[in-house]
Formats: C-alpha cells, sequence, structure tokens
C-alpha cells in the first residue's frame, strides 16, 4: 500500500514539474501561473483523495486470501480458485497493478496486523495489611497481603458485518478462567442485540462490572454474600436485550437472559445445575434519563432465578434494585464528576430446614477532585445468603490517583463487623495498568 | 466446572423461560413501533460524533436531513461518556458520520455495539469515517508507543478546522447523503456546491485578515490545531501539556515559560475544556495572553456553523495578537 502512495506521488510530481517547465518555456503570464497553481491545487486534492483512500483501505480490513481459504472447505471441489480470483479482482479495482495483490495477501506486515483482534492486558495487583482474618463461615475472601490478583487478557473484534467478538481470560496466580467470551450479534432486525457465549449477566450494576472498572479494590459485602463474590453471575448461555420506546427523552431497555445455571462456588455459590434442565434466568429492566446536560439518573430491576446447591429441587431466587446518580459538567468533564449508587437485593434461598430471606445492600459515593484525584467511600450491611440471621456490617474510604488513562493507584481503608461480632481493620492498596487497546466498556 | 451439551430438550425450555420473561416486552415494542416510524416520511436521519460533522452535513442536507450531534461542542471530544440516551438517537439513525481517526475511541464503539440498529455498524453502508475526505497531519511514522502520551497512531484527528477540510468534509458527505437518498442527490450537490462558493469568499476574507500575522509563534494547550495554523500559516513552538493527554507538570510549565520568553512568543489558546490555572500563570509569567479559542461548532450560544466558528476564532485571535504586539 505505502508503495502505491509513493507511485502515486511521484506520478503526480512529475506531473507537477513538467508543467512547471511548459510554463517556464513560454511566457511566464499571470494566466499561466494561475492555470498551474490550479493544477497543483488539482493534483493535492488527488494526493488527499488517494490518501483517504489508502487509509480507509488499512483499517477496512479486506479479507485477504489467507484468510479466505480455510472458510470454504464446506464447498468441497471449487475451493481453491474462486477466493483468489475475487480477491484480485476487488484490489484489481483499487490499484490496477497486480503485483500489488500478491505484496498484499503475503506475509505483509500492515495486512496480517489488519486483521489481528484489539490486544489488551490489564493487571491488578493489590497488596493489603492490617487484621483481615475473616470468620470460619463468613462469605468474604481474604485478600493476601501481595498478590497479583488478576491479569485480564482481552481480544476484540468485528467478527462479520452482522457482529462482534469479545473474549477476556483472566490469569490468576494459579489458574486462567474465562471470564467472559461471547459473541454479540449486532444485526438484528427490529433493533434486537443478542449475545451468546459466557457473559457477566446483567443482575445490578456491580455483577456486570470487571475488577479494574469498579470504583473499589474489593466488591460490596452483598456482593460477596448473596450474588456470588467477584466471579458473580457469570455463566454460559444467551442473552437477548433491546430498547424499549418510551416518552421522549426515557429510556428504557430490557434484558432476558438464559444460562445454564452454575454460578460462584463454595460458601459463595449461587445457582448450581444438577440436571440439564436446570437452567437459571435472569432478567433486567434498566430506565435512563437525563435530567440536565451533566446530571442523569440511572434505575434498574433485577431478577435472577436458579437452582442451588443444597439439591437438585431447591431454588434461588434474587430480585435487585439499583439506583445511580450522576454529575459531570461537560465543559470541566476532565476534572469534575460525582457518581452516588446504591444497590438493595433480596435472596429467597430454599434449604433445610427452611427457606433463609436475606437482604443487603450497599450505598457509594465517588467524587472526582480534580484531573487525577478521585475520593470516595462506601456503607455495606448485608445478612448471608445460608443463614440470614446474620448480619454482617461494613464501610470503606478510597483514595483513586491516575497518572494516566492507562494506569491508576488506589488505596481503600475497610473496616468490617462480621455477624460473630468480630472486627477488621484493613488498608488495602491496588495498582492497576492497561497494555494495548482495550475496547469502553459500557456506561 | 462442567460442561455443558446443549440437548434440544434443554433448549427448547430455555426459549420458554426466556419468552415468558420477554413476551410482554416485545408486544408492546412492537405497538408501539407500528405507530412511531412512519411518521418520519423519507427525511433521512443523520447522527454525527461532533458537532463540527453534524454542521457540515446540515449545510449539504439542508431541509432533506434532519440532523444531531452527540458530543456537544464546548465537550472534550476525546471524553464523551456513553450515555444510554445517546442510544436513542442512534437507534433511529441512517446515517453516522464520526471524526475518526480515534478520537470517538473511548466512548462510540460500546453505542455503535448496543443501539441495535444494523445501518450504522462499522463498515455498513450508513457508516461514515470523515476523517476518509480530508488531509491528515501528523501521521506518525515508525512505532507509536504511549511513552508518547495519547498519541493518535492514525495521525491528528482534529482536523475539521482549516476551510480546504471542511470544504472536502462536505463534499464527501454530499457525496455519502446522495448514495443514500439518490433521489435528492442532486439536491445534495447543488448545496454542496453553494457551500463551495460561500467557502471561498469566506476563506479570501480570513486569508486576507490573518495574513499581517502570518509566522506569529504560539503556544497551545493540546495539539489540536494543526491544520488550523497550517492553514494560516502560524507557528506553534510549544504545548502546556507535557505530552498529549498528560495534565502539565511544573518542570514542563517551567520550560515552557522559558521557551516562550527567549522566542517571544505572547499567545496561550486554550481549548473551552481545559482548566485555565497553568494557562494563566504562564501568562502572567510571560507577559502573554491566554485566548480561549473555540476548537468546535457550539462551543459560544451564537457559533452556530462552520463559518461563524472561523469568524469567532480569528477575531480572538487577531485582537489577541494587536493586544500583545
Amino acid at each position: 500500500m505505502r508503495n502505491f502512495v509513493l507511485i502515486a506521488s511521484a506520478t503526480i510530481l512529475c506531473a507537477v514539474s513538467v508543467s512547471a517547465q511548459q510554463s517556464s518555456g513560454t511566457q511566464s503570464t499571470g494566466q499561466d501561473a494561475a492555470a498551474t497553481e490550479q493544477r497543483i491545487k488539482d493534483l493535492e486534492e488527488r494526493i488527499i483523495t488517494l490518501e483517504g483512500q489508502v487509509r480507509m483501505l488499512k483499517s477496512a480490513q479486506p479479507a485477504p486470501p489467507a484468510a479466505t481459504t480455510p472458510a470454504t472447505p464446506e464447498m468441497p471441489g471449487q475451493a481453491p480458485a474462486p477466493p483468489v480470483a475475487a480477491s484480485q479482482q476487488g484490489q484489481g479495482a483499487a490499484s490496477g497493478v497486480v503485483t500489488q495483490t500478491q505484496v498484499y495477501g503475503g506475509a505483509g506486515g500492515a495486512a496480517a496486523k489488519a486483521l489481528n483482534p484489539d490486544i489488551s492486558v490489564i493487571g491488578d495487583f493489590v497488596g493489603a495489611a492490617g487484621n483481615g482474618t475473616v470468620p470460619a463461615f463468613a462469605q468474604q475472601s481474604p485478600f493476601p497481603s501481595l498478590q497479583m490478583h488478576e491479569s485480564e487478557v482481552g481480544l476484540q473484534a468485528i467478527i462479520d458485518p452482522y457482529a462482534r467478538g469479545d473474549f477476556f481470560i483472566s490469569f490468576g496466580e494459579e489458574g486462567v478462567d474465562l471470564e467472559e467470551g461471547y459473541i454479540t450479534f449486532t444485526a438484528l432486525p427490529k433493533g434486537f442485540v443478542a449475545k451468546v457465549g459466557k457473559m457477566r449477566s446483567a443482575f445490578g450494576k456491580v455483577n456486570t462490572m470487571h475488577n479494574h472498572v469498579l470504583p473499589w479494590i474489593d466488591r460490596p459485602l452483598v456482593s460477596t454474600n448473596l450474588v456470588g463474590g467477584e466471579d458473580g453471575i457469570d455463566d454460559a448461555g444467551f442473552s437477548i436485550e433491546r430498547i424499549i420506546p418510551a416518552p421522549k427523552g426515557l429510556f428504557l431497555d430490557a434484558t432476558g437472559q438464559v444460562f445454564r445455571g452454575d454460578s460462584g462456588g463454595g460458601l459463595q455459590s449461587v445457582f448450581k445445575s444438577w440436571e440439564r434442565k436446570d437452567v437459571s434466568t435472569v432478567a433486567h429492566l434498566r430506565g435512563y434519563k437525563d435530567i440536565t446536560e451533566s446530571t442523569n439518573l440511572d434505575l434498574g430491576l433485577s431478577y435472577a432465578r436458579g437452582y442451588n446447591d443444597v439439591g437438585p429441587n431447591f431454588l434461588t431466587n434474587l430480585y435487585g434494585v439499583d439506583a445511580t446518580l450522576r454529575w459531570k459538567p461537560l465543559r470541566r468533564s476532565i476534572y469534575h464528576s460525582f457518581v452516588g449508587r446504591s444497590e438493595l437485593i433480596w435472596s429467597q434461598r430454599q434449604q433445610l430446614p427452611s427457606e433463609q430471606r436475606a437482604f443487603g445492600m450497599y450505598a457509594s459515593a465517588d467524587y472526582q477532585l480534580g484531573r487525577r484525584w478521585f475520593v470516595g467511600g462506601r456503607f455495606d450491611r448485608s445478612e448471608r445468603s445460608q443463614l440470614a440471621n446474620l448480619t454482617d456490617n461494613g464501610g470503606s474510604i478510597v483514595l483513586t490517583y491516575w497518572p494516566s488513562e492507562f494506569s491508576q493507584i488506589r488505596g481503600q481503608y475497610r473496616f468490617t463487623r462480621y455477624a460473630e461480632n468480630k472486627d477488621t481493620n484493613e488498608l488495602l492498596m491496588q495498582v492497576i495498568f492497561s497494555l494495548g487497546a482495550h475496547g469502553a466498556h459500557p456506561f | 466446572m462442567r460442561i455443558n451439551h446443549k440437548g434440544h430438550e434443554v433448549t427448547r425450555r430455555n426459549f420458554g423461560a426466556s419468552c415468558r420473561i420477554s413476551g410482554l416486552a416485545i408486544a408492546f415494542i412492537a405497538a408501539a413501533l407500528g405507530s412511531a416510524i412512519p411518521a418520519q416520511a423519507k427525511k433521512l436521519t443523520v447522527v454525527t460524533a461532533t458537532t463540527d460533522m453534524a454542521a457540515l452535513a446540515q449545510v449539504v442536507g439542508g431541509e432533506k436531513i434532519s440532523v444531531e450531534a452527540i458530543a456537544k461542542g464546548y465537550q472534550d471530544p476525546h471524553f464523551v461518556e456513553a450515555k444510554p440516551s445517546f442510544l436513542l438517537k442512534l437507534r433511529q439513525a441512517d446515517l453516522l458520520i464520526t471524526v475518526g481517526l480515534q478520537l470517538e475511541i473511548g466512548w462510540l464503539p460500546p453505542l455503535i455495539t448496543q443501539s441495535g440498529n444494523p445501518r450504522i455498524q462499522v463498515g455498513a453502508n450508513g457508516y461514515l469515517d470523515a476523517s476518509q475526505f480530508a488531509e491528515i497531519l501528523e501521521i506518525p511514522a515508525g512505532t507509536v508507543t504511549r511513552a508518547m502520551g495519547d498519541v493518535h497512531p492514525l495521525g491528528n484527528p482534529h482536523y475539521w478546522l482549516d476551510p480546504e477540510n471542511g470544504r472536502r468534509l462536505a463534499k464527501g458527505i454530499a457525496g455519502k447523503l446522495g448514495e443514500l437518498d439518490s433521489a435528492d442527490a442532486a439536491y445534495f450537490q447543488q448545496r454542496f456546491q453553494d457551500f463551495d462558493k460561500q467557502l471561498t469568499t469566506a476563506e479570501q476574507k480570513w486569508d486576507a485578515e490573518m495574513k499581517p500575522y502570518r509566522g506569529r509563534k504560539v503556544v497551545t494547550y493540546h495539539n489540536s490545531l494543526p491544520n488550523f495554523v497550517k492553514h494560516f500559516g502560524l507557528n506553534v513552538i510549544g504545548y502546556v501539556e507535557p505530552r498529549p493527554g498528560i495534565p502539565p507538570t511544573p518542570s514542563h510549565t517551567i520550560e515552557l515559560i522559558g521557551l516562550m520568553k527567549r522566542e517571544n512568543c505572547k499567545i496561550i489558546l486554550v481549548e473551552p475544556y481545559f482548566d485555565l490555572k497553568t494557562p494563566n500563570s504562564i501568562a502572567a509569567q510571560t507577559g502573554g495572553k491566554v485566548v480561549q479559542y473555540l476548537p468546535s461548532v457550539g462551543g459560544e450560544k451564537d457559533v452556530t456553523d462552520y463559518f461563524k466558528l472561523f469568524d469567532y476564532d480569528i477575531d480572538l485571535l487577531i485582537k489577541a495578537f494587536q493586544a500583545t504586539q
């Protein structure tokens, strides 16, 4: 492609110099000069147009022959010839040079890279100090003193004109887990958006968030006690979402999801699938409204249902309400912002000897002091899903510093009063750093 | 973890469950959709990432299109929140015009994905990356790393502040509109021709006004004026940001003050969305002047179109140059 630009520019330059010589040969009148100038201008326009086309060609990721071949074996017999012919035709139209096609389709660096997905790695390092001993039956998992908590590899690309794919693979210190891996069908009729794969379910707000976008180092007590902790409701299945028409200015969006029915584990287990029929379902309704151009309100209702780890016929129902108030003045959007958020969650868990009805919530506020500094706090209160008469309470203060958009240093003081009447005071430190192109997360 | 085998029975039950959940919603949607769409006649609905693209689309689209921008003119276009209310605009759009060159990479891709609108998906006919029409400067040669700050690896995306590019963009957009609405293609072309003439006249005026100040040295906060300074022959000697996207540091500020004194540079151009504290202190120490120029249409209430944007900025600049003569 570079060669093509060079050839084009060289040709144009020659043309310019020839025309310049011609005009110098004759009597150079003002008219001639104007004509030459016009000519140079026209040629300049053509270069800019060509450059633009080249940029578009580069970013449009045209499928080189190497990529079309593996896709064709489904049609035995006629596989080899057509793809090559097609690609030559396609590129011949753009360049008109046959050798160009060969260079382009070979091991050419730019072309090969253009087909790669966006690759990113996000490192999440956590250190902890203070007394963090967790009582035997509490559902919190304690942080060790120093830990490379997670390395999240993201691979994201547009698959074809109808879908995009996103993979988030989470490397802990000991094992690898597919945090999310799904295809999103973006071109469905009637405005539907569907996802198939493994994904964080749409239950509430915190459950949908990756570690590195949380405003805290840990997750709220209500997440660990009722919604499966760090992994949350994260399962294989499919999801259908659609914006619902509503009065002007109001955004309503409904999501329905069906999963295999396995979420969380050990003390944090939420759903367990004993048989194929034990699928879990999640439904979410979101309402959003801009109050002013800088303030908005975001409300959600969530419901989840599935079988639990007690036995094949024991159900767990989860109900959630979430509310978020955001403020960000547009003229100073990179300096100041405020997010206030709360989630209330009710859990109904069938178990022996009797059903446990537990309630939990958190409320948090985060304020951006300046371009690089954020301060926040969170209040926690939650009963335990398996022993609803036990209530854990807690509170946190968080200070975050952003050296740039791509790294973040955070400190969190956390106080927890466990139901066993045990208090812990901890200081958590976190460094998050991001490599490569990580796609933006939904708002 | 257990491995799931997708039995037919399971699948059917799954669908049963999900249908119950969304059945009501779907019925509601269908009813509401039926009444909403036919009223739109056949006006093309255009959504643009920024106000500048909206202004240019409006100029060539005239009354045959309705156009709305996502980012406001006084907002940093790198950091727009991907609010769900924008989805309401995008789901109706026939055409989405983006600035491109990764300017909107932090917020537009999830909006496009979530919009549920096949017409504006990347690569679809209703997705237009306007950067393809413009002259792009500062395309990095060689390897780009983030040690350079938030450099745009495809070139500087602040390309619309050169009237020549404005003309190219309008022409490209007119072509695209004609492609989507072929019955009105001639109308769009005619409107482009009119705009072209008007722009040529305006350009002569702007060029004449700025001519005395060619070669004048300025400092800008962010590197968002390469096309503007190239067109009007100004000379940018430094930036308030040590590197693109990195907030000012004391050591860099001291260096910049030294440089401005040595070079006798008196003008600091600042976008409306940046803090004025550092620019003001630089101005105080160099005897210079902070000029809050507008990078985009709509940055001030009365700057409502592409022409007024240049009128406004050139007027500001000339006053500042005269004041610091």
